[in-house]
C-alpha cells in the first residue's frame, strides 16, 4: 500500500499567548506555533507512516515566509518533505481559498488521506475539511478521535454532540483531526537537525491558478467585554426587577 | 568607540585556534562548535539555537515542571524524566558525532541547560552531572576510551558521574589524596570521594587520582574512567542536602578498584590539567542553570506581584515591590549576557576561563538574591512549601559553592585582572 498522506499545517498565534485587541486589529507581535491539531494531524499520519501503512507524509502551508518554522517542526515530527504555499505577510487566507489551493496540490500530488485539523485556533472555522471534500467529491470523515487504516479502507470514530460515531470509508478521503485522536511527539533533537535536509517546495497560488482575494470581509474585532462585578440582591422581586430592567434578559 | 570595537572584533576573528575538543570531524554545522564563530558580534539566537530552546522550554514545562516538586520532597531520583529527555535529546549534547552524539556548542548547551534549569535545578544538575564527566574525555581521551564510553551514553539512557572532589579537598583539587598505583599493566586505586552528584547512579565515573606523590601539581595527577560495577568500590548513602533534592550526591570509596591501562584518560600525569580544561566548558553551564533558576524567580515573584493586592492595589504597583523586580531583571539580563559570551569564546576557540569564572560568580549570586528576594516578595507565602519559591532559595545556594565556589571564581577573576595589568 503505497499510501501517501497530506497534511496541511497553519501557523497561528500560540495557544497560550494573551490575546490583545489594538486598534481594531489583532496584536500579532507575538508567540506563533502550529496549529495545535495540525500538530495532532501529523502524529496521526507519521504513526501510520510508521505502521507501514503509508508510505509518505507530505506536509503543506499556505502562509508568508515566517511558515516555513511551521512547516520545519512538521518535518522534524516526522513529514517527509514540505511545500510551502506562499503569499505576502499583508494577505489574508480564508478557508474556502485554502480549500481550493489544497485541491490544486492534491491534483499535483495524488494522496490517499488529506489529513486536517479539524479547526484553526486563530479563525476556529473548523470548514477547510469539508470544503475541501466538497471541492474534490470525496467522502470526509471529521473530529476524529481515532482512525484504523486497514486495506485501503478507513475506519474512524467520530466525537459528535452525542457521543461517538462510527464511519468508515474507501480510500481516497478527508480526515480531520479532533483533540484526543493522540498525543503529539516531541520534534527530538536528532530530527530537528535530519529536517534541515528534508525538502520545502516554493509555490504561489498563482502557479497552482487560485485566486486568494478574500471574500468575507471582517468588519469588526473587539475584545469581550469586561467582566463586571456582580451584586447581591435582598429579595427574589428584586431579583427579578434587575433581570428585567438591567440586564434586559427577561 | 566604533573602530576600537571593530579592532577588537578583527583581533577575535583573525585566528581562531580550535582545539582539538572542538574540531569534529562532520562538517561544521548550524550548532556545532567551530560555526557558531560570529564575524560581528550578535545578541539574535538563530533559528536553530530558537528551535533549540523552544523544545528545551516545552520539554520543561511539559515533563519537569509539574513534577518538580514531587522530586524535592521525596528525593526521588527522575529517572523517567532524564530517560525521557534522553529520548528527546536534550541529554549528552557536547559528545562528538563521531560517538553518536550531537556534538553541539557550550552555546547550545547553555540554552537548553538555562531552561531546564527554568524547571528545576535539581533535576537539570543530574543531566548537567553527565556532561562533567565527559567533558575530560572530550578533552583529551583516546578514541578508542571515547568510543566506549561516549559511545555507550549515546546507546542508552545511562549516566554517569565527575569523581574528584574529596571529603579532604574541595576547592583544592591539588590537595586530594586518592591514590592510583600502576601494578603491571593495571591500576590499582584507593582513597574516597565525596559530594559526587548522580554517584548513585553513574554507569561509570571519571577518577581524578595522584599518580605521583612527589611531583607538581600539573605532572602528579591522571584522569581515570572506572566501571561502576568494578569490585572494590563502595556507593556511600544518598546525602539529603538543602536544596537541588532530586540530584543524587554521595561519598563514593574505592578499595584496590583494578583499573586497565587503557581505561587513562589522556596522557599519565597529565590529569590536573584536564580536569581544569573540562571547567571551560561546565562552568558557563552551571551558570546558564543559575540564570535559569534566577528567571524562574524573578517570573514567579512577578506573576505574584500583579495578583497580589495589598493597601487597596497589586503589590507590583507599590515601587517597593516593583524596583525589587527591577533590581532582579537587571541580573537576570547581565547574568545571561555573561554566561553566553563566556560559551561563545568557547566555541570560538579562545581561551574562556576568565569569562567562565565571571559567570559563575556573577550567575550565582544572582541566583541567590533573585531567589531570596522572590520570597521576600510572596511575604508569608513564600516561606512556605506550597508555593514554588522557597525551593529556589534552597535550590540556589549551592550554585556558589560547587563547581568553584565564588571565592575559587574570584581569585581566578582577580588573577586576571592583574596579570592584565601587570603585562602592559
Amino acid at each position: 500500500m503505497a499510501h501517501r498522506i497530506l497534511v496541511p499545517v497553519k501557523r497561528v498565534i500560540d495557544y497560550a499567548v494573551k490575546i490583545r485587541v489594538a486598534g481594531g486589529k489583532i496584536d500579532t507581535n507575538v508567540k506563533h506555533s502550529m496549529n495545535p491539531f495540525d500538530e495532532i494531524a501529523i502524529e496521526e499520519a507519521v504513526r501510520l507512516k510508521e505502521a507501514k501503512k503509508a508510505a509518505e507524509v507530505v506536509t503543506v502551508t499556505v502562509g508568508s515566509t515566517k511558515s516555513q518554522e511551521t512547516l520545519r517542526t512538521a518535518l522534524a515530527m516526522g513529514a517527509d518533505r514540505a511545500l510551502h504555499v506562499e503569499i505576502p505577510e499583508s494577505a489574508e487566507v480564508q478557508p474556502l481559498e485554502v480549500a481550493k489551493i489544497l485541491k490544486a496540490i492534491v491534483a499535483k500530488e495524488s494522496p490517499s488521506i488529506v489529513l486536517l485539523g479539524k479547526q484553526a485556533i486563530d479563525d476556529d472555522a473548523g470548514q477547510t475539511g469539508q470544503m475541501l471534500a466538497g471541492l474534490l467529491d470525496w467522502p470526509q470523515a471529521t473530529f476524529a478521535s481515532k482512525v484504523e487504516l486497514n486495506d485501503s479502507v478507513l475506519t474512524v470514530t467520530r466525537e459528535v454532540d452525542g457521543g461517538l460515531e462510527t464511519v468508515k470509508t474507501t480510500l481516497p478521503a478527508i480526515l480531520t483531526a479532533d483533540l484526543r485522536l493522540n498525543q503529539p511527539r516531541y520534534a527530538t533533537l536528532p530530527n530537528i537537525m535530519k529536517a534541515k535536509k528534508k525538502p520545502i517546495e516554493k509555490l504561489s497560488p498563482a502557479d497552482l491558478g487560485v485566486d486568494v482575494t478574500p471574500r468575507i470581509k471582517v468588519l469588526e474585532v473587539s475584545e469581550p467585554p469586561k467582566r463586571s462585578a456582580g451584586k447581591t440582591v435582598g429579595s427574589v422581586d428584586e431579583l427579578i426587577d434587575k433581570l428585567k430592567n438591567e440586564a434586559g434578559v427577561i | 568607540m566604533m573602530s576600537r570595537l571593530a579592532t577588537s572584533t578583527a583581533k577575535c576573528v583573525r585566528a581562531p585556534v580550535l582545539s582539538s575538543a572542538l574540531r569534529s570531524s562532520a562538517p561544521a554545522r548550524a550548532l556545532s562548535a567551530s560555526a557558531e564563530v560570529a564575524s560581528g558580534i550578535s545578541f539574535q539566537l538563530s533559528p536553530e539555537l530558537l528551535e533549540l530552546q523552544e523544545l528545551a522550554r516545552k520539554f520543561t514545562a511539559n515533563e519537569i515542571i509539574p513534577k518538580a516538586a514531587h522530586h524535592d520532597r521525596t528525593g526521588e531520583y527522575p529517572t523517567e524524566i532524564l530517560k525521557k529527555a534522553w529520548e528527546v535529546g536534550l541529554l549528552n549534547l557536547h559528545i562528538p558525532e563521531t560517538f553518536g552524539g550531537m556534538g553541539l556548542g557550550v552555546l547550545s548547551c547553555a540554552i537548553v541547560s538555562e531552561e531546564l534549569a527554568y524547571g528545576c535545578t535539581g533535576i537539570q544538575t543530574a543531566a548537567e552531572a553527565n556532561g562533567l564527566a565527559q567533558a575530560p574525555l572530550i578533552v583529551g581521551g583516546s578514541e578508542s576510551l571515547n568510543k566506549k564510553y561516549l559511545g555507550r551514553m549515546t546507546e542508552e539512557p545511562l549516566m554517569c558521574a565527575y569523581c574528584v572532589t574529596e571529603p579532604i579537598a574541595g576547592s583544592d583539587v591539588a590537595g586530594i589524596q586518592t591514590k592510583a598505583e600502576k601494578k603491571g599493566d593495571k591500576w590499582i586505586i584507593n582513597g574516597s570521594k565525596m559530594w559526587i552528584t548522580n554517584g548513585g547512579k553513574a554507569n561509570w565515573f571519571f577518577v581524578l587520582a595522584r599518580t605521583d606523590p612527589t611531583a607538581s601539581t600539573g605532572k602528579a595527577f591522571t584522569g581515570f574512567v572506572v566501571d561502576a560495577d568494578t569490585p572494590g568500590i563502595t556507593i556511600g548513602k544518598k546525602e539529603i542536602n538543602m536544596g537541588q533534592r532530586a540530584s543524587d550526591t554521595r561519598g563514593i570509596t574505592f578499595e584496590d578498584v583494578v583499573v586497565p591501562e587503557e581505561n587513562v584518560v589522556g596522557a599519565v600525569g597529565k590529569g590536573f590539567g584536564l580536569a581544569m580544561e573540562a571547567f571551560n566548558t561546565t562552568r558557563p553551564l552551571v551558570a546558564a542553570a543559575a540564570v535559569g533558576l534566577a528567571r524562574r524567580a524573578l517570573e514567579e515573584a512577578t506573576s505574584y506581584s500583579l495578583e497580589r493586592k495589598t493597601m487597596g492595589k497589586p503589590i507590583a504597583e507599590h515601587q517597593a515591590v516593583a524596583f525589587m523586580l527591577a533590581d532582579m531583571a537587571i541580573g537576570v539580563e547581565t547574568a545571561r549576557n555573561i554566561v553566553w559570551k563566556a560559551s561563545w569564546q568557547r566555541d570560538a576557540g579562545q581561551k574562556n576561563t576568565w569569562a567562565a569564572s565571571v559567570a559563575k560568580a556573577y550567575a550565582s549570586e544572582v541566583a541567590n538574591k533573585c531567589a531570596a528576594d522572590a520570597v521576600q516578595i510572596f511575604g508569608g507565602n513564600g516561606f512556605n512549601s506550597e508555593y514554588p519559591v522557597e525551593k529556589l532559595m534552597r535550590d540556589a545556594k549551592i550554585f556558589m559553592i560547587y563547581e568553584g565556589t565564588s571565592q575559587i571564581q574570584r581569585l581566578i577573576i582577580s588573577r586576571g585582572v592583574l596579570d592584565a595589568a601587570k603585562s602592559k
